[in-house]
């Protein structure tokens, strides 16, 4: 019993991160309607920059809000550069750019970083809580995450930008009717989503190391996650990422081993784009007709 | 067009004591390579209503576009002095134009006053626009039983109102609508002029109404076009307009 809460406690730790790199999924999606590729490696990246600071003797908080707020910036100009000039370009032509942003970001990480893999600090006490039964670490992003997602819940519900910005993921013509600048709401959520996916690379970081390659297996099941939600439904992709990393963990260490977790996602997002495409939460649509 | 349309042609009406609001002349507008609008001119007085008439396809709801920035336009929009031709959409709905779209443009998966709050969204005086909030559920009671209900499901006729509320929020100078009749049970659409006309009154804003039904049009308003496929072919005084035989023969029936 206790070996299962044990799983199921850090489950939710790397659950929440999952949670968070599938909001940044979804969020993309509901602008651009494409799968951000790139998401992996633009938190891998913003991982390395926190990791440069942090070696450079700054403390780690100081650290992780300089990070957030650079990779928001460095989002926005990826909107702005790269994505801008291909908003009406066919489908192909907008894959192979998310597809290039990911082989860059990817080259460029080993090119100064090199592939060889470094060890990430956690800001958290190495010593276990509740009797052993997790990390620090893991509590401690389990409660990074809920804040991120708080924080989230209530710029997007409470406040006019946050309205202006699921205005636009809804109806960008309707949106520049009232006067909202939808090319800025845009980059705002590449912003946003770049600074969410750095908080999911710095809390992941010490459990999985840092390489370039480090965040492939993560936006797996932040994928999978946010097809389990529903792709369009930021809820839905919360609730996801923690059922993603329950499901992942208990299955590893009860039924198919460590070895063979990562196909935990391939089946959940098999199974979900056969039984049910919309995902939980999909919009169903509550409309006349 | 014929003789008798033509002999009607007068240009831009000179209102009584109205000084322009919007001056449109030479307006060329079109989807790509595909020309709608044909250099037409037309003037829209402060606080008047300006009906724009013709049969499906004369380029009606393309004018509108034209005027707030939706399509690619050339030659000359004045809004209160100010030219607004080439311009964003965003911006000109920042100087004071409101549109309300063909297919009227809701948020469906925001509720009801989500809606109205955006309509509002260019405006920085927070205390007023809740007042306005007020004053369009006044306006539209139906609207506020249904404030947090999601919009898409309204029905077609609250769905309507909602899209003139939206557009209220703003505040305009100049209120475009295109068809605000359209699809709705005539007792709705008595409804919807009656407030529009109340909004005349109430507030300054000039109408640029585009309205299938015409009678009902040439009775709110106080000018009138007729375009045909992308040429203004008469303009005037709305009562003239209404006289005119051949509108009469084709527009309003009889
Ligand atoms: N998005 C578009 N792309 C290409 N052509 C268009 C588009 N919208 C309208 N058109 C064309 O422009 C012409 C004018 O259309 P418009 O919608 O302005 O007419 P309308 O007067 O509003 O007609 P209705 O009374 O049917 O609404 C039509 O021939 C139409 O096919
Ligand atoms: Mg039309």
């Amino acid at each position: 019993m206790e070996a299962f809460l044990h799983q199921v406690l850090s489950g939710l730790a790397t659950g929440g991160i999952y949670a968070s790199l599938a909001l940044a999924l979804v969020m993309i999606y509901q602008s651009t309607h494409f799968i951000n590729f790139a998401q992996g490696e633009m938190a891998m990246f913003s991982t390395y920059l926190a990791w440069t600071m942090i070696n450079a003797g700054m403390s780690w908080w100081l650290a992780f809000v300089l990070t957030i707020l650079l990779s928001f910036v460095i989002g926005m100009l990826i909107e702005r550069i790269l994505i801008r000039p291909v908003e009406q370009a066919p489908v192909l032509t907008v894959i192979i750019v998310f597809i290039g942003l990911l082989v860059i970001l990817n080259s460029v990480a080993g090119w100064i970083y090199t592939y060889t893999i470094k060890s990430f600090p956690s800001p958290f006490p190495a010593e276990p809580v509740f009797g052993g039964l997790m990390s620090a670490h893991e509590l401690g992003a389990i409660g990074v995450t809920l804040v991120v997602l708080i924080l989230l819940y209530v710029f997007f519900q409470f406040t006019p930008l946050g309205l202006a910005m699921r205005a636009v993921a809804q109806n960008p013509v309707s949106s520049r009717l009232v006067g909202i600048r939808v090319g800025w709401m845009l980059a705002l959520g590449w912003g946003l989503a770049a600074a969410i996916g750095a908080v999911a690379g710095m809390m992941i970081a010490p459990i999985v190391y840092l390489d370039p390659t480090m965040m492939s297996g993560v936006l797996l099941y932040a994928f999978a996650a946010a097809l389990l939600g529903g792709i369009d439904s930021p809820g839905g992709a919360v609730v996801g990422g923690f059922l993603v990393g329950v499901l992942e963990n208990v299955m590893g260490a009860f039924v198919i081993g460590t070895e063979l977790k990562l196909t935990v996602a391939l089946i959940v997002i098999i199974a979900v784009l056969l039984v049910r495409p919309s995902g939980l939460f999909g919009r169903v649509i509550v409309s006349r007709v | 067009m014929d003789a008798s349309v033509r002999g009607c042609l007068a240009i831009p009406a000179r209102g009584r004591m109205m000084a322009a609001l919007l001056e449109v002349s030479r307006l060329q507008a079109g989807y790509g390579a595909f020309s709608v609008l044909h250099g037409i001119s037309f003037a829209v007085q402060d606080g008047g209503i300006t009906a724009l008439l013709g049969a499906n396809g004369a380029g009606k709801t393309t004018t509108l576009r034209a005027v707030c920035g939706m399509v690619k336009a050339a030659g000359s929009v004045v809004l209160a002095g100010a030219q607004i031709a080439g311009r964003s959409t965003e911006d000109i709905v920042r100087r004071g134009v409101a549109h309300v779209p063909d297919g009227r443009g809701t948020f469906l998966h925001l509720t009801t006053e989500e809606n109205l709050r955006l309509g509002a969204y260019t405006r920085r005086d927070r205390a007023d626009v809740a007042g306005d909030l007020e004053r369009c559920y006044t306006y539209f009671p139906r609207l506020e039983e249904r404030r947090a209900q999601q919009a898409g499901t309204l029905s077609g006729g609250e769905q309507q109102m909602l899209a003139i509320a939206r557009a209220l929020m703003l505040r305009p100078r100049l209120l475009l609508l295109d068809e605000p009749s359209f699809g709705l049970a005539p007792l709705v659409v008595q409804e919807i002029f009656r407030i529009m006309q109340r909004i005349r009154q109430e507030q300054q804003v000039g109408i640029l109404l585009v309205e299938q039904n015409a009678s009902l049009a040439l009775e709110v308003a106080d000018h009138a076009y007729l375009l045909e496929t992308g040429r203004v072919v008469l303009g005037g005084r709305a009562d003239e307009v209404g006289r005119n035989e051949a509108v009469r023969k084709s527009y309003l029936g009889y």
